[in-house]
């Protein structure tokens, strides 16, 4: 039998369909709040894409995402729905800080592998537990993700008011980052070929670090052995363990490589850009990483681009939520639009398209 | 610690574990018919926003709660729509009904009010009252019960006892009535149900109907009892801590009273001290707020008591051909 329907229908036009509906539907919402659609892409447009400084703040949000993205992608391939990103990515931010104060680090070259691995490993470790329970007790690893999150919300709430907050300091947070942390931005690091690139804009080297993981993960999942056994434990267990493959390894494995995407974010959003640890320095992003691993189809190109999508949705939102009326909660709309009709009810946007699919067919034998 | 401040903290408990004991109630009869649903903190903010928006504008709290158990029940049926139509992820739906409900209610709150995000505040007959219970002031001279049946049994608003007279009701319903045993035959194994003649289906839309319902009480509770108005993002992971609950109540109705109250008991101490002095150890707040999710780790981790959940849940059913 064949597949109903060609697999660039499945992997382009199902995404896109999904899209259009969740955009349509926000549309009506502007409408509906009286505002204008049309307007408001146009602002969104030129807010996100028209300089480059809305470039460096589309793609600062973009790397974030691409790192949430990954995480939740790559748990998705071992059929694991990993919603504690937002707690993995804070703890992240906890081993940035850790290392960039520890130590009076003389040169950012040095200090990014250190607070890179601090943040993969802190994050790792933060779904280390749930991935282990889910392995070895069944605990369902959807509610211990979700319930990590709020106690990694707790841990950091403490630590940040009792323990690293600067002496004399108000706020919650610690102290900023010694200079030698530095992060390059994308002008000081377009600068030497002539390509003017905005100071101001928050973008940074860790843009570059988040397309090579998504080259990493591409190569982790169908390149190596490990890959191949996460994909095949995704697909089907009975088939996997007929197989020979240990379930406990992947799920680890998988958990412990979606802990240390999301925890790598950090490495962008602590170091690149605020320059010390706040209380609620992920702002949601570990969510948005779910829509942007269905949008993606759990694939890192696929990521990749959703990521950039949802970079301007964001730094476009913000735009309209300075000039127009229209407040930067729409976003959260759009997300949650996007989620539902990507994730959801797939099967709604599938089911008509197949038929039309099949309908073509028989047309022309 | 003395009487009238213990009396003041359990009155306190009794008030914040209402909107956790209506949202567990709600999950426990959507999860029972087997569709989990993470999608109590958006349902429940929802009806929040428009229960307050409703009883800011037309002055009636009865036209608020009406309101707000709509605005859950839409949420309800998109929920049901996606995991029992159309057979999709539940819990993605129910990640997305969140961030539907969290941005929808503030956009349209700016629109309407312009106040940031936020209500007007209600007063008067846009809230619900607290009632005082027939013989409250005669008894109170009465030592001991006489304080307890005034500060803490009387005195409350009427979602407070409406959810916890629904407890024994949830049980009846669901342990000695046809529709209950249906209802959980559903979430155990939808293909007896199916075989006896019984829509899966529609049984399923119904305990979606009943969470919409409740979770819609528990978010009119927060905006025109707890509370007088609605701001954004006030539910602050109720919902998940309603979640939480249901899971250390194992999805009963009279243990998810008692675990519902336990963290209402942990809110209210976080509420009234910043830090607990246990003779020379000293207890953080922030343990206070983690302590729900922990206990519920530890018991889905099974090594206190085990939580299995029902069989069929989070399965969309599919009838066989």
């Amino acid at each position: 039998m064949r597949e109903a329907m060609p697999k660039w229908a499945d992997l382009v036009l199902i995404p896109l369909a999904s899209l259009v509906l969740a955009f349509a539907l926000s549309a009506l919402v502007i409408l509906a709040i009286g505002e204008d659609p049309v307007a408001a892409v146009r602002m969104m447009v030129s807010g996100a894409l028209g300089s480059t400084y809305a470039w460096g703040y589309t793609l600062y949000y973009a790397t974030n995402f691409i790192f949430t993205g990954l995480a939740v992608a790559v748990a998705f391939q071992a059929r694991l729905f990993n919603i504690g990103g937002e707690g993995q990515a804070m703890l992240g931010g906890l081993g940035v800080a850790l290392i960039c104060l520890s130590l009076p680090w003389p040169h950012w070259a040095l200090a990014l592998p250190a607070a890179a691995l601090g943040a993969a490993l802190f994050g790792a470790a933060w779904a280390a537990i749930p991935a282990w329970l889910q392995a070895t007790r069944g605990s369902h690893i959807v509610i211990t993700t979700i319930m990590f999150n709020f106690i990694a919300a707790a841990v950091l709430n403490y630590l940040l008011v009792n323990v690293m907050r600067p002496i004399g300091a108000m706020d919650p947070a610690t102290a900023k980052f010694p200079p030698g942390t530095h992060l390059p931005s994308l002008h000081d690091l377009l600068a030497p070929f002539g390509i003017a690139f905005s100071r101001a804009a928050p973008a940074n080297i860790t843009f570059l670090i988040a397309i090579a993981a998504c080259v990493l993960v591409w190569l982790i999942l169908w390149r190596t052995r490990l890959g191949y056994e996460i994909r095949a434990y995704g697909q089907s267990e009975p088939a996997a363990l007929y197989a020979g493959i240990r379930p406990v390894r992947i799920v680890m494995a998988a958990m412990l490589i979606s802990g240390a995407l999301a925890g790598l974010m950090a490495v962008n959003n602590v170091m690149g850009e605020a320059e010390r640890l706040v209380l609620n320095a992920v702002e949601g992003a570990g969510f948005i990483g779910i829509a942007v691993a269905l949008m993606g189809r759990s694939h890192p190109f696929g990521v990749f681009l959703a990521a950039l999508l949802f970079g301007f949705l964001y730094q476009g939102g913000a735009e309209l939520a300075l000039w127009t009326d229209i407040p930067r909660e729409m976003i959260v709309v759009i997300q949650a639009l996007v989620i539902l009709f990507t994730g959801a009810l797939d099967n709604m946007v599938r089911m008509p398209l197949e038929r039309l699919f099949l309908a073509l067919r028989r047309g022309r034998p | 610690m003395d009487f009238a401040t213990a009396l003041q903290i359990l009155d306190s408990t009794v008030r914040l574990a209402t909107p956790l004991l209506l949202a567990c109630l709600a999950g426990l009869f959507s999860e029972r018919a087997g569709i989990f649903d993470i999608g109590l903190e958006g349902k429940m903010l929802a009806s929040a926003f428009f229960s307050a928006a409703v009883a800011a504008v037309t002055g009636s709290v009865w036209l608020g709660l009406s309101a707000g158990i709509a605005a859950s029940l839409v949420m309800a049926a998109i929920h049901g729509a996606a995991s029992i139509s159309f057979r999709g992820n539940q819990l993605i739906s129910g990640v997305a009904i969140n961030f539907l409900a969290a941005g929808l209610t503030v956009v349209i709150a700016q629109t309407w009010f312009s106040q940031g995000g936020r209500t007007p505040s209600l007063i008067g007959a846009a809230r619900f009252e607290p009632i005082t219970l027939p013989l409250a002031e005669t008894l109170h001279p009465v030592p001991i019960l006489g304080p307890i049946y005034h500060e803490l049994i009387s005195g409350h608003t009427l979602p407070v006892y409406l959810a916890f007279a629904l407890v024994p009701l949830s049980w009846w319903v669901l342990n000695r009535t046809r529709f209950g045993l249906r209802l959980r035959a559903v979430g155990e194994n939808p293909e007896a149900l199916d075989t006896a003649g019984v829509s899966v289906a529609a049984t399923r839309y119904a305990a979606v109907a009943i969470c919409g319902v409740l979770c819609g009480i528990a978010g009119a509770y927060l905006a025109t009892a707890l509370q007088a108005g609605f701001v954004k993002d006030m539910t602050a992971g109720r919902g998940f801590i309603a979640l939480a609950a249901l899971i250390f109540a194992k999805w009963r109705p009279w243990q998810a009273m008692g675990a519902t109250l336990l963290f209402g008991f942990l809110q209210a101490i976080a509420l009234r001290y910043q830090n607990i002095d246990l003779g020379g150890v000293v207890l953080p707040v922030q343990v206070m707020d983690a302590l729900p999710y922990v206990l519920t780790v530890v018991i889905l981790a099974g090594f206190v008591g085990r939580a299995i959940p029902p069989r069929a849940g989070g399965t969309p059913y599919m009838k066989e051909r």
